[in-house]
Order: C-alpha cells, then structure tokens, then sequence
C-alpha cells in the first residue's frame, strides 16, 4: 500500500469535550498516536450509523478504556420510515403491502402477524381455510431458515469467515427462489391476506420446495464443518455476549436468546396459532447463555424447520384459499404475470364484459375495503428473532385506527448494553451479531 | 365472546329495532356520512348520516377464558380474583385501581386508574399466582374523541409460568399527559416508554431518561398523534393529480 491519499487522512476537529478524529479506515497510526498523547485513557467511539459491521444503520456509542468498553449505547431510528402512521391511511388490505417492509428479513412473519390480529378482530380465525394455514406455516418456517441464513452468513462475515457468508447467502438464494416462484418477489411479498393468502400455490411449486429441502439437508452438514467444532470460530463466539435468563426476563429478550439461556420458551408450543399444535418439532435449548449457543440453537432451529415444511407439504390439500365471505376476500383473482402478480386478464374480461355487479363489488371492495367491527386485538408469533407481537386497534372503519408492532429486534437490541460492557471492543460485534437485530425492523 | 349487556330500550317500538351489539360501550367519537365528502355538497344521499363509534364496554362476571369463552367460571376470573386478592392485601381497594375490565375477542383487558399502574404491575410480576414475567411493552393510542382521557397507553403483559396473557390499559388526558413509567419494573419498557413518548407526548414520569428514541432531537410535535398530518406531497399520474395519502377522500 502506498502512502495514504489526503482524503482518508483523519480529519481533527477541536471541541469543548475534546478533540473529534473522524476515521474511514486505514489512519489508524494517527489516532493511535494521538491518543498516546493524550493523558485522558477514556475515549468515546462513535461506531457507525453507516458501518459494515452494525447490521444496518446501529450506531453504537461505545466509551472504551483501552481494549475494554466501560459503557455501551445503541442509536437508533436512523430507518423509521413512519410505517405504521402510514398504516392508518390504508385499507386492511392494504397494510400487508406496508407490515412486509417492516423487518425486511422476515416478511412472512410481519404479514401473518398482521393478519391473524385483523382475523382476530373480524373473528374469522377459525373460517380460514386449512391450505392457506398450512401454505403460511410452510412459508415462515422456509422465511425463519432465509433468515437464521443471513444471521449466520454475516455474523460469520464480521468475524472475518467469508467462507460462510459465501455459503449461507447461497442457500438463502435457494428460498428467495421459491418465494419469486410463489410470490412473484424475493421481499416484501404482501402474500399473506387478512383472510387468507392473495393466490395459491403456482404449478411447480411443491416440487420445488420439496428439492429445496433434499438439498438443503445436505447442505446443512456444511456449517457444522465449517464452523461449529472450529476452533478458532468457538474461541470467538463462546462466553461472548453472556445474559443469564434473569437478565433476559428483565430486557424482555426473546427468541434465541432466552432460549440460549436454557428456558424453552416458544410461542409456537406455548400458544399455538396457525396449528403449530398439530406439527411434530423440537424446540432447542442451549444453557451457555453466550453467543455460541444461540448460533447452536439457530442451527438446530434450521433443522426443525426442515421437518415442518417437508409436513406442511404433506399435508396439502386441494381447496381454496380464501374466506368465503365475499365481502372480505379481496378478489383474489391474480395471475403472476412476466412483470410479477397482477390482475388476471381472464377476471377482468368477465367484470369489464359480463357482469356488472362483479365489476361493482370488485370496485367497492378494492377501493373502500372492508369493515372492521370496533375494538383491539393482540396477535403474537414466534418470528425467527423472538415475539413479534402486533397489537391493532380498530374503529368500525376501512382502515385500521391504530397498529402497533412489538418487534423483537427492537426490545432484544436493548439487551446489547448489557451483553458488552466490560468486555472487549472486538466482542461488541459478536455480541450484536448474535443479537441479529434488523434495523428495519428496529425502527419501522 | 362476550355476553351482550343491552338494557332493552323502553322508548323503541317493541321489536321495531333489534338492538345493536354496538349500542353498549366506551364512546370514542362520531362519524357523519359515509364518503367523506366535507368541502361541499354531499349528493350522494348518504350525508346526513350519523354513526357512533364504541368500543367494547366493560364486561360483568363471569370472565370465562380465552377459549370460546362463554358463560361460567374460566382462567380470566382466576386471573381476576387473585390480582383483586393480592391487591386486597396490599391494602389497595380494588374497585377504586380497576376501572373496568373488558373481555373481548378472547382477551381480558384490565383498566387501571393511573396513579396504581406501577403497584398493579409490581403485583402482576411478583405474585406467585400471578407471575407475569415478561412485558411486552406499551403501545400508545390517541382517541381525541375521548374527551377528558385521550391518550391510551396499552401494555401486555405474558406469563410464561402459567401460559397466559392480559392487557392493562392507563389513560391520560391530553392536557395532563403524565402517567408513572414502569422501568423500574419491566426494565425491557425503557424504549418502549420512550418510543410511545417519540410518538404520542406521553410523559412516562420516573423513567431514567425519557428523550425521543426514533425522531431526530429537535423534532416538533409527536408523529402519531390523530391531529398531526401524515404529510406528502400530490403526484400527478396520467395527468391527473393524485392528492397525498391523508388529503385523499376516504370512507368514514
């Protein structure tokens, strides 16, 4: 390397709390000498917003003592998009299309969520038909293996293993696959409907996912290689990012976390919804309570989700996948065109050409939307990262009064402070990276 | 569901009206006609219409439980007697901390007279019958309709020992918008006050550093109030204009 170019020299700017080095990486003998200079040992970092490290827009506030971070922050709301201000100026239907954008990693969590809370307060969560509940099991459990991939993919890439990051967004590709086979998009489907799902299962698809699971048990085997008895891989993750269950009942952490603090707490057994009751699966636990242990469980968890899918395949069967109710189930007619899912030419033929009332209702109902009868409701599913709770107030209108998320990400990224103080700078990654909060998830 | 609570109405014709299941509850405001048509003449015939909103009432014993509910003694009148037990003990009168209780949809929703927010969840985490360990934070909602207590702060609470899960409800009035914080407590709801203080101006009075959590410092006013715009600007799409989602007519 040559000598570095003025630019990315560090830039000092002199303040009343002291000076302010401005590092973009490859300065680092200026700032090291620097604070050789100074006699104050405390030195505040300034980590991120826009940091490869920080899974998103994180700044962490860190104020370190040599190698060692006496106190921890997390800054966030760097990605609030004012999604569920926006949610009360649409139709119930039309908020999937936002809920999906929220955690961007876990789409089908976000909408199901969505959906079982506004089923709950319409009360029709038993009129769901049986092949949508299975299609949207099927759905989030290949979403929780699309996600721990990405957990593990980049946990691995900031530790420096790009090995694995290589093979975990490999067989993240495989899934993002099957929901553009299905969907019509990788993200931010707006599949799953207060209702039911927007459109079934195209021609292909079973076949796929059944292929998808045959190789990616095998593909499976490849991390445990790789990373579970490597040494130096659990030289990094062990005893880091240590929160005991009492701390993790007093952050309110969930998922993984508590589950790597041996409580097998999982909303898919404690309160089952979508008929998780009837699915044959473990729930696995770890009692090192460290960052290793929750990559063990995300592992295993992998694995779990293997069995539900290969069982929700097994369990289709031919039937709608709607509500009956006409006056909820959004005409549903969509066909997945070379430009993604939109209306069906045939629909349209016969609502234009042969039936004017069809024409009416399809219009009343796309355009004003349903009601919904007064009152609030909470719905709670076991997303990949803890509890994504939503909790959705209506006022008999067509749009929702009020929908709050209580997303995991949120309340678990909170439990940081206390998973990296006193511990070493390095650690602090491994810690939040363990954590695998979601920034868009974070601050919505 | 609930049993519906309607006192027959003694000036109705009998049977004229059937009685509405809407016609018990908490008002929270009304709506006139049905297109939202307010700048000029509504000629669709629907502009004299008037509707009430209510929210589900206050629900009389017995509670029942979450599943199909129904008449006779369930899992939320065991919930119910053992937090007015423990309250009892703590020399605190129940019927002056619960307001009401609501149980709808499968859900209990406990309404708790501000000033007894923190001793109700100090009993709820900390009796042995009780033991709602987890919070799942606090979700605020502005009704401006609800005059003299527009500000609604949601909490759920899950107890993972006994499987089970209820709501608190605390309101505060828009010229007063103080209610204790629960930090001490629940340590999980410091963001989760502070994110409900970012979006509603709801004073948490106790936290350990109430500032916006979401907005940037100096922002004015609170985002998700019903009086503060959503904003956006109208876009003209095949040469019409296309007004911003907030300012677009829509069904009331």
């Amino acid at each position: 390397m040559s000598t570095p170019s003025e630019a990315s020299r560090a830039s000092v700017r002199e303040t009343t709390e002291g000076p302010v080095y401005t590092v973009t990486g490859g300065d680092w003998d200026e700032i090291a000498a620097a604070a050789a200079k100074s006699d104050d040992e405390r030195i505040i970092v300034n980590m991120g917003p826009q940091h490869p490290s920080t899974h998103g827009v994180l700044r962490l506030i860190l104020e370190i003592d040599g190698e060692t971070v006496t106190e921890a922050r997390c800054g966030i709301g760097y990605l609030h998009t004012g999604i569920e201000k926006n949610l009360e100026f649409r139709t119930w239907t039309q908020g999937t299309t936002f809920v999906t954008r929220m955690d961007y990693l876990t789409p089908f969590f976000n909408e199901t969520a969505y959906c079982l809370a506004v089923e709950k307060l319409l009360g029709i969560t038993d009129d769901v038909p049986d092949r949508a509940t299975a299609i949207r099991v099927m759905l989030m459990e290949l979403n929780r293996l699309s996600s721990h991939l990405v957990c593990i993919a980049t946990g691995g890439m900031e530790l420096g293993a790009t090995t694995i990051m290589i093979y975990g967004f490999r067989d993240r590709e495989l899934i993002l696959d099957i929901y553009e086979l299905i969907t019509g998009l990788r993200m931010n489907h707006a599949y799953i409907r207060p209702g039911g799902l927007a459109q079934d299962l195209p021609p292909g698809a079973v076949d796929q996912v059944r292929a998808f699971v045959k190789k990616m048990r095998k593909n499976m085997a490849e991390y445990d290689k790789l990373a579970t008895g490597n040494p130096v891989f659990k030289a990094r993750m062990e005893d880091v990012g240590y929160l005991d269950l009492a701390g993790c009942m007093a952050t309110g952490a969930t998922g993984p976390i508590v589950r790597s603090a041996g409580l097998p707490h999982d909303l898919r057994k404690a309160q089952p919804y979508c008929g998780y009751e009837t699915y044959d699966f473990e729930v696995p636990t770890a009692d090192t309570c460290d960052a290793y242990g929750r990559f063990l469980i995300r592992l295993e968890e992998m694995r779990q989700s293997l069995r539900i899918v290969e069982q929700c395949l097994d369990r289709l069967e031919p039937g709608p996948v709607m509500v009956a109710d006409k006056k909820i189930a959004w005409p549903a007619q969509l066909a997945l065109g070379p430009d993604g899912l939109g209306n069906s030419l045939d629909h349209i033929k016969k609502i234009m050409g042969t039936s004017m009332e069809a024409l009416i209702h399809h219009f009343k109902l796309v355009t004003e939307g349903f009601r919904v009868p007064p009152g609030q409701a909470y719905a709670a599913v076991e997303s990949p990262k803890g509890e994504l709770g939503v909790h959705v107030v209506s006022d008999g209108g067509t749009r929702p009064y009020r929908v709050h998320f209580r997303d995991p990400s949120f309340t678990n990224l909170q439990a940081m402070a206390a998973m990296c103080e006193g511990g070493q700078v390095a650690d602090v990654i491994v810690a939040v990276a363990s954590i695998d909060p979601v920034m868009g998830g974070v601050d919505r | 569901m609930s049993e519906p609570t309607n006192p027959p109405n003694p000036d109705a014709p009998e049977e004229a009206v059937p009685a509405q299941r809407a016609d018990t509850g908490e008002v929270i405001g009304t709506r006139h006609g049905m297109f939202g048509a307010n700048n000029g003449g509504d000629t669709s015939g629907y502009g004299g219409l008037v509707r009430t909103v209510r929210l589900p009432g206050a629900s009389t014993r017995p509670y029942g439980g979450p599943a199909g509910a129904g008449e006779g003694y369930g899992t939320f009148d065991e919930i119910a007697d053992e937090l007015e037990g423990a309250l009892d003990e703590k020399g605190l009168v129940p019927e002056n901390v619960i307001e009401k209780t609501v149980v709808d949809r499968g859900e209990i929703t406990f309404h708790v007279q501000r000033e007894y927010l923190p001793a109700v969840a100090r009993t709820l985490r900390d009796d042995p019958a009780l033991r709602f360990e987890l919070c799942t934070g606090v979700s605020g909602v502005h009704y401006p309709g609800d005059k003299g207590r527009e500000l609604h702060a949601v909490y759920h609470l899950r107890s993972i020992t006994h499987n089970r899960l209820i709501r608190l409800e605390v309101t505060a009035p828009d010229a007063d918008p103080h209610l204790p914080s629960i930090v001490e407590i629940y340590p999980t709801n410091d963001w989760h006050e502070r994110e409900t203080y970012d979006f509603f101006g709801l004073i948490f009075d106790g936290h350990p550093a109430l500032t916006r959590i979401m907005m940037p410092d100096d922002w004015q006013g609170f985002p998700q109030r019903k009086d503060y715009p959503l904003g956006g600007i109208p876009v003209e799409y095949k040469g019409a204009q296309i007004p911003a989602p907030d300012q677009r007519r829509s069904y009331t």
